[in-house]
């Protein structure tokens, strides 16, 4: 039993998608790239398209890094929730299937952070 | 005539008997599960509560005689330090940030400690326990209480110390430790027990109070090495309670094996995991270095806490699994946490930097395996940015693991290049974790984990803004607000250490102690 109490408990979901005003938490990873030291965290509309995810999201998010101009979009590799994955550009999050605290991961084939370390 | 009878002289073992037994009557009218509630629900099986030895068999009379004098001893040097601007003593002013992440998060700490015991003196079931659970609550409370007071001689003159208590509620790294915290207040009597006297005495305060407070006395802060050392005294003291506490709930009962174990793995990790900032303190803001933390690491968990195990194992306890990952943390922790908050910058209470070409040499040398390869490109691109005038800053909110709260910003144990993350579903919501263990803490609670105050989902549900704050106006700025609503002074408690006040007053006010201009 995982629950061990002197009452019963019944626990609240902090982090429920109904708490998020109509919108859900996504979270994005470039791997290989730590300069953003951890996975980032965006609430967003279930509705924006993918396209827009990596115009309006993406792009501000990781810009800053020098790798990110060389990105080649056909080459990337997605992955979501640990799955490889091909998203439609212009379908919606919830059409790809990214829904309430997906994790989206995302690999750029021979870009591996600045001098290949990873960061 | 009658002659006065001189009274007999009781022996320390005889007035500690006679000081604790007598309290522990059996109830008559009332059911013994009824007086002590929480003893049985955990599933530990105690046959025989006499059998739990106070191994210090401490008095409260001599208790006070003895915490009294040494607390004068400690006050008296506080004092001298403040009334001699001690703070102008120590190697440089970045020094003090360390300070502010110690004194913004470890009172809290021990005070929860405090309020943990003061339940445990109540619920526990024999008096031997109770006395000393009672004496260990004391001890936390004034430990609370002297780096309080510590605190006061530097937040007069520093920025970021001024509201240590309302940020620990509310900003979003202080999350960790108050979150572990109360996961352990939110246990039974056993569990916590082992969580705070094994765990955080054996394994945390062990490695904060000795080398870190040893760093601190190398940088010339008398206050904190003071009250350092008195803590550690009382610690010591703890540890001992600790294991006694441990080998009683394992010789009760064979069936206790598994129960115990199973907290033993999880609190190991949940305090090495909170551990990961005291690496980065050791490793990067004490400006006079002791030891790195990787040598504080191999001398005070692998050498001492491994023997520790060694004691334990005719009772068949194992050695925790998380040992070996965090045998291969040791050479990244530090560096991982430093780069963190050195990006994230804007939302914390005190002052970052990149380290100078001395410290990168010294950190290259205490880490041959990973640092030049994994660390030292990162500094240089900060250095390189800042130069530029273009300071890097992480624009972006992270992804916090469920359990110990701090940012997804740990690797795999062997691809120091690949975040790490794991991923369970719980009646069909997902939760993201830093690590295995982490992971295998929830799989075993879920429904206490999922009600975990994630700072970063918080502020996104609207929960951390300003009062009075109207998220709808069209000039709302959501960063500012959060930032109030942490009481945190944009500019000035936050951002680099090169050209921030502090550093501006350490400078004239040393000038001013050390010449006549």
């Amino acid at each position: 039993m995982s629950v061990r109490s002197i009452r019963p408990f019944e626990p609240v979901v902090k982090d429920a998608a109904e708490n998020f005003h109509g919108m859900q938490v996504v979270y994005l990873c470039w791997d290989k790239h730590l300069m953003f030291y951890a996975p980032i965290a965006k609430m967003l509309p279930p509705t924006l398209t993918f396209g827009q995810l990596i115009d309006a999201e993406i792009t501000p998010a990781y810009s800053r890094h020098p790798d990110f101009a060389k990105i080649d979009w056909s080459a990337v590799q997605w992955s979501k929730d640990g799955e490889a994955f091909t998203p439609a550009l212009d379908k919606s999050l919830r059409e790809n299937g990214i829904t309430h605290k997906t994790a989206i991961h995302f690999n750029t084939p021979g870009l591996n952070g600045i001098n290949g370390s990873g960061f | 005539m009658d002659m006065p009878v001189k009274k007999k002289k009781l022996g320390l073992k005889e007035k500690y008997a006679l000081m604790t037994r007598d309290l522990g009557w059996e109830p008559s009218y009332e059911k013994h599960e009824d007086v002590f509630p929480l003893i049985n629900y955990e599933g530990l099986k105690i046959h025989d509560w006499e059998k739990w030895e106070d191994p210090f068999r401490l008095t409260m009379d001599s208790y006070w005689k003895y915490q009294s004098e040494k607390e004068r001893k400690l006050y008296a040097i506080i004092d001298a330090y403040n009334q001699n601007n001690g703070h102008l003593n120590v190697t440089d002013a970045r020094y003090i940030n360390a300070m502010k992440v110690f004194l913004s998060a470890v009172p809290s700490l021990e005070y929860n400690a405090h309020r943990g015991f003061a339940r445990l003196g109540r619920h526990m079931a024999g008096v031997g326990p109770q006395v000393a659970c009672q004496m260990q609550a004391i001890d936390e409370l004034r430990h609370a209480q002297t780096q309080i007071h510590a605190l006061s001689n530097y937040n007069r003159f520093y920025n970021g110390f001024h509201d240590w208590k309302h940020m620990n509620d509310r900003l979003w790294y202080l999350s960790v430790p108050k979150s572990f915290f109360e996961d352990a207040c939110t246990s039974g009597p056993f569990e916590f027990i082992i969580a705070i006297s094994f765990s955080f005495e054996y394994v945390l305060t062990n490695l904060v109070f000795v080398p870190f407070v040893s760093g601190a006395a190398y940088n010339g802060d008398m206050g904190t090495m003071t009250f350092g050392f008195s803590a550690q005294s009382d610690e010591a003291r703890h540890m001992t309670l600790g294991l006694e506490v441990i080998k009683f709930m394992l010789e009760q009962d064979p069936a206790n094996l598994p129960i115990v174990q199973k907290w033993i793995d999880k609190w190991t990790w949940r305090g090495v995991r909170l551990l990961t900032i005291v690496a980065m303190m050791m490793d990067y803001m004490l400006p006079k270095r002791v030891m790195s933390w990787k040598e504080a690491w191999e001398i005070y968990f692998e050498e001492n806490g491994m023997s520790l195990f060694k004691d334990l194992a005719r009772y068949g306890v194992k050695v925790p699994d998380c040992v070996e990952q965090i045998k291969k943390e040791k050479n990244h922790i530090s560096h991982q946490a430093w780069t963190t908050f050195y990006a994230a910058a804007p939302m914390t209470n005190f002052h970052t930097w990149v380290p100078s070409d001395e410290e990168l040499d010294w950190l290259s040398e205490k880490y041959p395996e990973t640092f030049d390869q994994y660390y030292r490109p990162r500094f240089e691109f900060f250095r390189e940015q800042a130069e530029k005038g273009e300071r890097f800053v992480n624009p972006n909110l992270p992804q916090l693991c469920q359990v110990c709260q701090i940012p997804m910003l740990f690797t795999e144990p062997d691809e120091p290049t690949q975040t790490a993350y794991r991923q369970s579903e719980h009646k069909g919501e997902k939760y993201h974790f830093c690590s295995d263990h982490c992971q295998h803490i929830f799989d075993d609670e879920p429904e206490k984990y999922v009600e975990a105050w994630l700072p970063v989902h918080q502020i996104m549900q609207g929960n951390c803004f300003a009062e009075g704050a109207d998220p709808t106006s069209p000039d709302f700025n959501p960063i500012a607000s959060v930032l109030d609503w942490w009481h945190i002074e944009n500019g000035r408690d936050n951002g680099d250490f090169a050209g921030s006040e502090d550093e501006k007053n350490f400078a004239q006010w040393r000038g001013m102690a050390t010449s006549n201009n």
